[in-house]
């Protein structure tokens, strides 16, 4: 009973970890650009729901959908002021300007709210600690919430990207963006366009991890890492990959925790270096080439 | 009526060509390989900007005007090499096209009728088509835009001869409805027969033009390589 009960804690945190993922590998399969601040964009959306709540004091989850469309809107600026001239200059210039990017959040961060460290488990009304006990297995509430907002997520952008309009311009964009051009096809309002769902999404996932742990300025690169290593064992491009992505390093992580407290985040690398070291992660580093 | 007047200063790919087409007119530009007929249909499509002179279209200024907003005017280009989406159905690979239609004839159904060999791969991803198939695809794609003027860029390259005919009995249907047509050939009885004007370009710059009809073999020949001499017929440089 108890390693079912670790791998449905290790699948709930799966979700969480897809949901950090999914504009990590958006970003990447529509423009091949690695946002390396998508770590520091999503407590940027902790940060800007936790205000919201200590001035309202009103719930995180009605704060989120304020910061939502505002982060959407900042993930467009951030597209059309910094990314595309970065892009023009060659591929690895986008790879800098995030990084540069990543750098500056934090210590704006740091310089707005200090270095303490917060969290919005408590406002959530009781719900990050609520769980449900079946026959022995016990399924925590916001960590089903979590996982279920992830496959929310990741299944509306399925839909939106295999049947909308706007979805198959930005498939035909990511594999010609020049064909797409002659055919009509605006590339940069499509790229701006996945830049404001990735950003929008990483805040979502920062929102959980507010809820859920702890945040303060330097919070960021430690999620950037656990989001790159899903999308590496998932496989760039899919949504559902990402989903598995996940799944598999939240299990691998609570596993080594079961072992020994300390080993939760190396099992989670040591499954992350099997992905990069096997033939998937040739195919990879192929995809990475061609780019 | 509509005309459209291309100079351009790019250095050595296409040197100072003057261009001017008329309204429902099929043109071929001929020429060796690197005479800058790709160069210069890419320019015309806004695919690529030129460093001098300019494009007219319809009377309107359009050399700095970005790619997709010439579509949206009516320049619609099939590229060299067809360059489809490989990971889109051939539906999705014209509807995706289709979704910046200015209004007008066009739709999957009716360029579905046009290629009827389109019509049991519709749901087919494009990296699984044969040449003609891919072809055909490519062409209906830039049907799907509703041009007014559409290029086309060595259309015939890598098919079956079978194939070729195909695409150019396509063609004529189009010309008959009023689209004008600017195509790349290699094929130089093919070029003459479908165009109603031929322009030669050699080395970037335009060393004949004329009536397709009233050119002769052999001077079309000379000035594809070059040994025509200074006195071009109708040569703009």
């Amino acid at each position: 009973m108890t390693w079912i009960n670790v791998l449905l804690q290790g699948v709930l945190l799966g979700g969480f970890y897809a949901l950090l993922a999914c504009g990590l590998s958006l970003m990447f399969g529509v423009m091949r650009i690695i946002n390396l601040a998508h770590g520091d964009i999503a407590v940027v959306g902790a940060y800007l729901v936790w205000v919201i709540v200590n001035q309202t004091s009103i719930s995180p989850f009605l704060a989120a959908l304020i910061v939502l469309p505002v982060m959407w809107i900042a993930g467009y600026a951030m597209y059309v002021l910094l990314l595309e001239r970065s892009r023009r200059a060659g591929q690895l210039v986008p790879l800098l300007t995030t990084f540069g990017l990543a750098i500056v959040i934090e210590n704006v961060l740091l310089q707005v709210f200090s270095p303490d460290v917060h969290s919005l488990g408590s406002t959530a009304g009781g719900l990050a600690t609520a769980s449900a006990t079946f026959g022995g297995v016990s399924i925590s509430a916001l960590g089903s919430l979590t996982f279920g907002t992830a496959v929310i997520v990741l299944a509306a952008l399925q839909l939106f990207l295999s049947r909308t309009n706007a979805g198959r311009e930005m498939r035909a964009t990511a594999q010609d963006p020049d064909a797409a051009q002659l055919v009509g096809i605006n590339a940069r309002a499509v790229y701006a366009r996945a830049t404001a769902i990735a950003v929008a999404i990483a805040a979502l996932g920062g929102i959980f991890l507010a809820i859920r742990s702890t945040f303060d300025p330097s919070t960021g690169p430690t999620q950037l890492i656990f989001a790159f290593e899903a999308v590496v064992i998932g496989g760039f491009g899919s949504p559902w990959g990402t989903l598995l992505g996940g799944v598999v390093l939240g299990v691998a992580q609570v596993v080594g925790e079961q072992i020994n407290p300390q080993y939760a985040i190396l099992f989670g690398h040591l499954v992350f270096l099997a992905v990069l070291a096997s033939p998937r992660g040739g195919i990879l580093a192929r995809r990475a080439g061609e780019a | 009526m509509r005309s459209i007047d291309a100079q351009f200063g790019l250095l050595k790919a296409v040197r100072r060509v003057s261009l001017t087409v008329e309204a429902g007119e099929t043109r071929a530009l001929i020429g060796a390989n690197g005479a800058g007929k790709t160069t210069l249909l890419r320019t015309i499509a806004g695919a690529h900007r030129p460093t001098g002179g300019s494009i007219v279209f319809d009377g309107t200024d359009v050399t700095r005007v970005p790619v997709h907003r010439r579509v949206e005017m009516g320049i619609a280009l099939v590229p060299e090499g067809r360059r489809l989406f490989p990971g889109l159905s051939v539906e999705e690979n014209l509807s995706v096209a289709g979704g910046h239609r200015r209004g007008g004839y066009w739709t999957v159904e009716r360029v579905l009728e046009l290629f009827p060999i389109l019509q049991e791969r519709r749901r087919h991803r494009a990296a699984t088509l044969s040449g003609g198939e891919q072809q055909a695809t490519a062409i209906g794609r830039a049907l799907m835009c509703n041009p007014r003027l559409i290029l086309l860029d060595e259309v015939s390259l890598g098919l079956a001869p079978r194939a070729v005919a195909g695409v150019y009995e396509s063609l004529r249907t189009l010309v008959s409805g009023g689209t004008t047509v600017v195509l790349v050939e290699q094929d130089l009885s093919r070029a003459l027969s479908v165009a109603s004007r031929v322009t030669c370009l050699l080395h970037g710059e335009v060393v004949l033009e004329g009536v397709a009809s009233e050119l002769t073999r052999e001077q079309v020949i000379a000035a594809y390589f070059g040994t025509y001499g200074a006195t071009a017929v109708g040569a703009t440089s």
